[in-house]
């Protein structure tokens, strides 16, 4: 049975299959007849599940990228990676402190950095990833955590690490420092708090609870728009 | 990039644009009539994919019978087991736990942190990685009544408005009494919402929503939550084990009818164990890789209602199962990313959805289900949409207009997973609109609980998506990502208690699944199916034609 559309050839694990032109790596995988339990997640680039390596024809380098959102091309070879055995260290985020202290604790790997940029090189996310590790060397939590928001673990960056720094949790130590001790508490949301515990809104959601709903849509469409 | 004829209704949409800002300058968000009741209901009836002729039909097996339920959902249900109970030595339990959750996003884990805070041992199986769900990839935020301005009277009446005043109360309630605390909770275990420098939370509206409601963090709200939450798991080894690639495919009763364990499967060694647990909590979120009507989905691989076959085999009652929510603005354009989720936050901060001539229809904010029925009716009826190269019709989300509204670098700030999305593609949503067209999204219904996450079989509970009730017939934006953290920890909470409390446990039974299957036997279905389904099938047909093997001996196949 022949397909319409214009075909490439990719080698899925050394092995050669015709596949649709534009398909994503998960697509041609499934059309290729793989049935995908592994290096497969959300497949629209957000859980990191299908880091995929790759080199293209004529292409030295060695690639990375997720294969839900990378086109293959005429003669791409890869391979998946379903999961990255890296170092997460454990720890009680309510006894830490936001500082180099925790980093060098937890993270001393991130130490070993020698600023060689293969990290950001290699993320599908395009995040600075050398950038925030030199931030967190610095103990500049905030900026390493603004810096790493995006990263979405997929685990390229430390599979290609000369030094063995596993970036990507340290990126969530530093964003769990700044959330949990950096960032100003909002006094709106705990006077809010308050007056809920206090029964403030009782009275009137006992009896929204109890309306009809005819009463309830009337009540809804009268309702102030405030936005 | 866009090709050329494409570029031409760009060129209206660009034309039309100016016109457009001042309106929205001197408007704020009421830049169109909102719909009235009636208007809603009109436009629902004719144009939402829910009343189309075929798509609900009875349920002819378990305790909805003859209910009309989303076709594909009464397919579902009406399916055999992937075992065969005589097969398992229920003496035998492989793994004794107080608190069993299946299923691992943000539902999931809040249940288990919770749990786990009352003392007692949970165990958390997944299909999946940890944390690999559709909680991963919500986008847009989480609602809660923080602001002064708003009140959780307030957020109940856009909740109950939205859903067609078919949510149920003490849910509703439950949702919004919680949320301003489930904020709290989410910052102490160090989650970055998006804030001033002061601490003030930043909200904006969502569809439906009354007042400016609605937390993110950036455009990726899910994961700030969800990898806090996973990150949390990973660190209490001791309270909470978890097993990955584990599906759960039947729960195990009990000669008391209350529900004290579960078979599960492992996906890579195919090995089926036995769970035994006090408490046991569904999580396994919806069902948008049922591709309902054939449409796109935004949701997760593993996103195949589960749950929901699980709970229904056990007698458990299905609620609002014949209601479908499809998100107003999937990706329609490039082929790659078709049904994806183009976050209803764009439309929150200033993207006006126009169609081919650049005209605004609609106003942006009106609940889910409307402003799809909305566009739908551009492209079908009224003919106004765009066609892409392979023939598919959808309408312009006008995103320059973001950064018009809001100043440079606003949507850069405000909407990088979506600015990084179309730019792998050669699209600046800077400079150029988004093709959209609504897709499937959500599982407004689901199965029925109290307000403590209670089913109304003993010892089972359930949290998050595979729940119902809580969102009526139509949910809100932000509201789901609220639910999961509100009746993750109050199942968890509730689970750990009954467990704590000890439980008085019969014979194990499986004979709620042989009574099922004989139901399903008497309608004579051919060929047999088998649920639940664990994994959506994508493989073509012409590799199907060639995959021959008669019975599968051993693991070879």
């Amino acid at each position: 049975m022949s397909d319409p559309r214009e075909m490439v050839t990719v080698l899925i694990m050394g092995e050669a299959y015709e596949v649709p032109a534009g398909s994503t790596i998960i697509m041609a995988m499934e059309y290729a007849g793989f049935q995908l339990k592994k290096g497969v997640g959300c497949r629209e680039g957000f859980c990191g599940a299908c880091a995929t390596v790759y080199r293209l024809k004529g292409d030295y380098k060695l690639r990375g990228g997720l294969a839900c959102q990378t086109v293959v091309s005429d003669g791409m070879t890869l391979a998946q990676i379903p999961f990255v055995p890296a170092e997460k260290p454990l720890y009680d985020i309510q006894n830490l402190t936001p500082d180099i202290n925790a980093i060098k604790v937890l993270f001393p790997t991130v130490f070993r950095c020698v600023a060689c940029n293969t990290c950001t090189k290699a993320c599908p996310q395009e995040i600075k990833v050398m950038d925030y590790i030199q931030a967190l060397k610095r103990g500049d939590i905030a900026k390493a955590a603004d810096l790493s928001f995006d990263c979405i673990r997929c685990g390229l960056c430390a599979l290609r690490c000369p030094a063995e720094i596993v970036q990507y949790n340290a990126a969530t130590l530093a964003q769990r420092l700044y959330g949990r001790y950096l960032a100003k508490r909002s006094p709106e949301l705990e006077d809010r708090i308050a007056e809920i515990k206090a029964g403030k809104y009782q009275a009137e959601l006992d009896e929204l609870s109890s309306l009809k709903k005819e009463d309830l849509s009337q009540r809804y469409y009268k309702r102030e728009i405030k936005l | 990039m866009y090709p050329d004829y494409m570029l031409e209704s760009i060129h209206k949409v660009e034309q039309t644009r100016p016109e457009r800002l001042e309106i929205a300058r001197r408007l704020g968000k009421q830049i169109y009539p909102a719909m009235t009741g009636p208007e809603r209901e009109a436009i629902l009836s004719r144009f939402h994919p829910d009343y189309k002729p075929d798509s609900r039909r009875a349920v002819r097996v378990g305790v909805n019978k003859g209910e009309n339920l989303t076709s594909e959902i009464a397919d579902l249900l009406e399916s055999y087991s992937r075992i065969k109970p005589e097969q398992f030595d229920l003496k035998k339990w492989d793994l004794e736990t107080d608190v069993l959750i299946i299923g691992a996003g943000s539902a999931g884990m809040s249940a288990a942190l919770t749990a786990a805070q009352q003392g007692v041992q949970v165990s958390l199986v997944t299909k999946h990685r940890l944390g690999d769900s559709n909680s991963m990839m919500a986008q847009g935020g989480i609602q809660a009544a923080t602001q002064r301005d708003d009140s959780p009277v307030i957020h109940f009446l856009d909740v109950v408005g939205g859903g067609h005043f078919d949510n149920l109360p003490a849910l509703v309630r439950a949702l919004v009494n919680d949320a301003p605390e489930s904020i709290k909770w989410l910052e102490e275990l160090g989650v970055m919402f998006d804030k001033k420098a002061d601490g003030t939370l930043l909200t904006v509206a969502g569809g439906g929503t009354s007042r400016n409601r609605m937390h993110s963090a950036r455009d990726y709200t899910g994961a700030a939550i969800c990898r806090v939450l996973r990150d949390e798991v990973y660190n209490q080894p001791d309270r909470i084990k978890y097993l990955e690639y584990t599906a759960i495919v039947e729960l195990i009763l009990d000669s008391h009818k209350q529900v004290i364990g579960a078979i599960a499967y492992h996906l890579e060694t195919k090995k089926y164990s036995l769970i035994k647990a006090r408490s046991i909590i569904i999580a396994t979120g919806g069902f948008g890789r049922l591709h309902i009507q054939g449409f796109e989905t935004t949701n997760h691989y593993g996103a195949t209602a589960d749950g929901l076959v699980l709970a229904y085999r056990a007698g458990v009652k299905l609620l609002y199962m014949d209601s479908v929510q499809y998100h107003p603005t999937g990706a329609l354009f490039p082929e790659q990313i078709v049904g994806f989720l183009c976050t209803e936050k764009i439309r929150s901060i200033g993207a006006q959805p126009v169609n081919k001539d650049g005209e605004l229809f609609v106003w942006p904010l009106e609940p889910r289900d409307v402003e799809s029925a909305a566009f739908i009716r551009e492209c079908v009826e009224r003919q106004k949409g765009v066609v892409t190269p392979s023939g598919k019709v959808g309408i312009w989300l006008d995103s320059p207009l973001i950064d018009q509204i809001n100043g440079p670098g606003f949507t850069e700030k405000s909407l990088p997973a979506m600015l990084r999305q179309y730019r792998r593609f050669d699209i600046d949503i800077r400079e150029f609109p988004m093709l959209v067209y609504p897709t499937l999204h959500y599982q407004n219904g689901g199965v029925t609980i109290n307000d403590h996450g209670e089913t109304t079989l003993p010892g089972l509970y359930v949290a998050g998506e595979a729940a119902g009730g809580i969102h009526g017939r139509n949910r809100l934006m932000g509201n789901s990502q609220l639910d999961i953290i509100v009746f993750g920890r109050r199942s968890g909470l509730h689970a750990a208690l009954r467990a704590k409390k000890g439980v008085k446990f019969g014979k194990p039974s499986l004979q709620h699944v042989l009574a099922y299957e004989k139901e399903v036997a008497e309608l004579g279905i051919n060929p047999k199916k088998i649920a639940p389904i664990l994994l959506p099938d994508y493989i073509p047909d012409h590799v199907k034609a060639k995959q021959l093997t008669v019975e599968y001996f051993g693991n070879l196949f």
